[in-house]
């Protein structure tokens, strides 16, 4: 069964899935409804395989290799390896991408005689399919065809709803930062190739002991920008919280839950397996970037009014949090410390799997709201708790398991994150020491601020006195949308309470890179549901959900029924001082983190503009309006984005010259081109 | 056997807590000249509370109505899994230090989204600055524990409190830094002085208070009890994690019963010092609050530098 399940032909007929969901959506064009039928199923079944072939991988005794056709291209091979690591990819790709395809049924009607729904259907399942290959391509040619398939799929979904030109600039910034990233990673592979003379991963692999040291860091600085942009570590993050709002919420969903994951796969595939032994430097420079990209991560996050460009914010935040795992796993990996390496891969890989799973249940549900109320501004949400119900159960899951608190499963992750901090300030020399020191204090602080944010948002979308009169309208979604975010939900306790029997799990997936085979498991292991690191720390997921639930079904108990059964609740209104209470009077989504940004303001450096208009414009005693505009300034933007834009804004202008319209100059450089090609090939 | 002393650890908490709330105000009464209310009077306005009609305001949702039980179920959860009076009552699936943080965690969490579930501008401010007050404190509270952990070389609580009972000079200063740093957060977490009044219903200043305005009868009572768990908890762990002497190290009368005893007089000892602190001192403004946190981690900070 397990042979027949993990197998070649199981790998293509995932890959045909989604090839007949894209071509049949694409045929069906005519009719928005079948065309969505169409690419829905098969995306559905597609995903549905892809989980089982992926599980049956995870357990499979060798790594499945194959390649298709013959070399047409003497360097392209179509070149498949999947081993424990890719099909542990594989499977987080599948599963979200289910329940996100479900979730789409429901939610694409709405575009409708809109715009295209066999378009969507088609990029969708071009872009499932892309991030496959590219979690098991195994040359690197290959590898780039379809990163770039990933990546222009993607592209066009940011700008599905291109009648609103904010998502056409997001879309173009976006594609510009993207080929930035694949020139970087372009530039990696050809200096690898230059000096293996393969694009295998496998041959370089083996011929690493011939490359100099310098280059090696050289193609880890590229790999860092290039597969950190798609990740979206800061400061190359700039696409993605205007890029992840643009899109549609399952395909945000989809962008935020697993694409960016796949810069991290490369970053695990390229530093520990194929690249390995490495510098100490790596590891520690990893951890840098990770803590502030999920320190500013956060603090952005917290600036933010638009629900879904905060939790783009968020997805920065959590790529540093799996960036620190895996930096510390590298750190470790140089210093040869093989068994606290594997915790922190366990580590990285665990919170891959948690966030893939809560933030596209966060997307999913503020996509649901969005559809209801027609707008991303948080500011005009408030009380649809009673109008939206589960809804907002299933956002309050995601805000639980994203704040880490137990027992959902965000907390073990960054619990296992943690520990391996812990354990490298406890082991370390002096320098890599400090950076593990300042590298935990971000994650305490991290936690604390990430907690403030989802009251903020959790409060201001659901809570209190609707803030708009369209709240009024809002309906609880459709039977499909509902089923995606409520399997995504139930996953992310189950993932909590099983964290003991997964990172065992992972344990094992990582001790299938080559350099962990002979780590013994002792170190991170779990017996009884427990999560034990060493002799160190431990703590066990069932016990403490149980303990919670038990405790809290017996003090619900005991205070309802068995003391003063009688007791009356009236409604009343909440004490208003004796004026009328109006939504204008709650506290608002900006109001709540206002203080929070004043702290950091040295970081954040908060905008406030005054603008009074008089009554009377001679005395100026009698304002007739106030207006406050409170706003954060994007410093990257400002220091970073800006200067480079307009650097190259005026290169080309130079450039232009050149480009003068007259035929005979263009003759000359032809002419001069020509003298130059020949007198170096002569020579 | 073990069930029965979960089962003591898990209502230790409950019923000793409004004792303590009871001493420290008997106490700043005391420092106010007045004779004060008996120190078990919380334990009468629980009661009282207990047997009243509710109203719940129209606004509200489930998230108000279940909030005071999530609460003060998470804090006997957290009660039970730290040392009270034993540091031999060892469990391995509860007991770790950032468990601890995160479950109560919970609590700050489900309190701030009931402050702003009615609708009101007062529970609105107090959550906000709850959560910035808390956000900030984490730091803090984490590095403190985990300098404990590192000088113990384990992060349960239990064999911190084991390890640490054992007199040893060398760590003695890095012990001191980490309980000034988590000192300062016992006082921000339990919405002490300098961070907030208890005793206080004024807008201007009120935190804790002004999440829970909108509570009355048995919510109330779970939410003001709740609160004193976690200000007993917070108490335990200062006293059993930083100066752990007398805690009985094994199962027998006599060191149960030293323990006890020991337990009762240090407990006492620091409602003392925290009724002092609160009858000397006056609150802080709200922005120079950072200010104390950011200390309190720095403290951490250079304990932790002085043991690694």
């Amino acid at each position: 069964m397990l042979v027949l399940i993990a197998s070649p032909t199981g790998f293509i007929e995932l890959i045909l899935f989604f090839a007949v969901g894209a071509i049949g959506a694409l045929c069906l064009r005519k009719d928005d409804k079948l065309a969505n039928v169409r690419s829905s199923f098969f995306a559905i079944v597609g995903s549905l395989w892809g989980t089982i072939f992926s599980v049956g991988a995870l357990f499979a005794l060798n790594t499945i290799l194959f390649s298709i056709g013959t070399p047409v291209f003497p360097l392209l091979s179509v070149s498949i390896a999947i081993d424990k690591l890719s099909a542990f990819f594989i499977l987080v790709i599948s599963l979200v991408s289910l329940f996100c395809s479900i979730y789409g049924f429901g939610y694409v009607r709405h575009f409708y005689g809109k715009y295209s729904i066999g378009a969507l259907g088609f990029f969708y399942n071009i872009f499932i399919l892309g991030m496959l290959v590219v979690v098991s391509a195994s040359n690197a040619l290959f590898f780039l065809i379809a990163w770039e398939s990933m990546s222009v799929a993607s592209y066009f979904l940011v700008v599905y709803d291109r009648r609103d030109p904010n998502n056409i600039s997001a879309g173009s910034l976006y594609l510009v930062m993207t080929y930035i990233g694949t020139a970087c990673i372009v530039l990696a592979f050809l200096m690898l190739y230059k000096f293996t003379g393969s694009f295998d991963f496998t041959i370089i692999k083996t011929m690493m002991g011939t490359i100099p040291d310098w280059i090696k860091n050289v193609v880890f600085v590229l790999a860092v920008v290039g597969f950190g942009t798609k990740a979206g570590i800061i400061p190359f993050h700039g696409w993605l919280p205007s890029a992840h709002p643009a899109a549609p919420s399952h395909v945000s969903a989809l962008m935020s839950g697993v694409m960016i994951k796949t810069g991290i796969y490369m970053m695990i595939r390229l530093f520990l397996d194929i690249l390995s032994p490495i510098p100490e430097w790596w590891g520690l420079s990893l951890l840098i970037i990770g803590s502030i990209s999920s320190l500013l991560g956060v603090l952005y996050a917290l600036t933010e009014h638009d629900i879904k460009r905060l939790l783009a914010y968020h997805s920065i935040e959590n790529i540093g949090i799996i960036l620190l795992g895996l930096g510390a796993a590298l750190t470790f990996t140089s210093l040869g410390i093989h068994s606290l390496a594997l915790l922190g891969l366990v580590a990285a890989l665990f919170h891959t799997l948690n966030h893939a799973t809560f933030k596209s249940l966060l997307f999913l549900s503020s996509g649901s709201v969005i559809n209801q109320m027609h707008t991303r501004n948080m500011e005009e949400y408030g009380g649809l708790i009673k109008y939206m119900p589960q809804t907002a159960l299933f956002f309050l899951v995601g805000s639980m398991a994203i704040s880490a608190l137990p027992p959902f499963n965000g907390f073990f992750s960054e619990w296992l994150t943690f520990q391996t901090l812990f354990q490298g300030i406890a082991s370390l020399d002096f320098y890599a020491k400090w950076i593990f020191v300042g590298a935990a204090a971000v994650l305490a602080f991290t936690g604390g601020l990430a907690l403030a944010c989802f009251v903020k948002v959790f409060s201001a979308t659901f809570l209190a006195r609707p803030r708009s009169s369209e709240v009024a309208h809002a309906k609880e979604a459709p039977f499909s949308m509902r089923f995606g975010m409520g399997a995504l939900a139930v996953l992310s306790l189950l993932l909590g309470i099983y964290s003991g029997h997964i990172s065992a799990v992972l344990g094992y997936v990582g001790r299938d890179v080559s350099i962990f085979h002979d780590v013994p498991a002792l170190f991170l292991s779990s017996e009884a549901g427990r999560l034990v690191v060493g002799n160190f720390s431990s703590v066990s997921a069932p016990v403490l959900f149980a303990l919670l639930l038990v405790v809290l079904v017996v003090t619900w108990g005991v205070v309802r029924f068995f003391v003063y059964k009688k007791q009356e609740i009236h409604t009343g209104i909440t004490w208003d001082c004796g004026t009328d209470l109006t939504p204008r009077m709650e506290i608002t989504a900006t109001g709540f983190s206002r203080s929070i940004i004043s702290i950091f303001k040295s970081v954040l450096k908060p905008s406030m503009q005054h603008a009074v208009e008089y009554h009377d414009a001679v005395s100026r005693y009698l304002p007739k309006t106030r207006t406050v505009t409170l706003g954060v300034r994007d410093m990257y933007r400002l220091y970073l984005y800006e200067p480079i834009n307009g650097f190259v804004v005026r290169l080309s202008r130079y450039v232009k010259r050149l480009q003068n319209g007259i035929i005979n100059a263009y003759m000359l450089y032809m002419f001069v081109v020509l003298l130059v090609v020949l007198f170096l090939a002569v020579r | 056997m073990s069930f029965i002393i979960w089962t003591i650890q898990l209502i230790l908490v409950p019923v000793l807590s409004p004792l303590v709330i009871g001493v420290i105000r008997k106490s700043k009464a005391r420092f106010q000249n007045r004779r004060g209310a008996s120190i078990l009077q919380p334990y009468n306005d629980v009661w009282k509370l207990m047997h009243k009609d509710e109203i719940i305001s129209a606004d509200a949702s489930w998230i108000f109505r279940y909030a005071p039980y999530i609460m003060f179920a998470v804090t006997l959860v957290v009660g039970a899994s730290i040392p009270l009076v034993a540091s031999f009552l060892k469990n391995e699936y509860t007991s770790d230090i950032l468990a601890i943080v995160y479950m109560l965690a919970i609590g700050t969490f489900f309190l701030a989204l009931a402050g702003i579930d009615t609708g009101s501008s007062f529970g609105g401010f107090g959550s906000s600055r709850e959560m910035t007050i808390s956000a900030l404190a984490e730091g803090g509270f984490i590095f403190s524990l985990l300098t404990l952990a590192l000088i113990s070389g384990s992060t349960n609580l239990f064999s911190i409190s084991a390890f640490i009972a054992a007199p040893n000079l060398l760590s003695a200063l890095p012990i001191m830094l980490a309980f000034l740093g988590f000192f300062i957060v016992l006082l921000a977490e339990t919405s002490r002085f300098p961070f907030d009044n208890p005793a206080t219903h004024l807008e201007l200043t009120m935190i804790h208070e002004a999440m829970i305005l909108e509570y009355s009868g048995k919510r109330l009572a779970l939410m003001e009890w709740a609160s004193a768990n976690k200000l007993l908890i917070f108490i335990s762990l200062a006293i059993n994690l930083f100066f752990p002497w007398g805690i009985a190290q094994n199962l027998s009368l006599g060191a149960v019963t030293f323990g006890i005893v020991v337990f009762a007089v240090k407990v006492s000892l620091f409602c003392l010092v925290i009724a002092t602190i609160e009858s000397t001192i006056a609150k802080l403004r709200f922005f120079r609050l950072p200010d104390l946190l950011i200390v309190s981690f720095i403290l951490n900070v250079v304990a932790i530098g002085l043991i690694i």
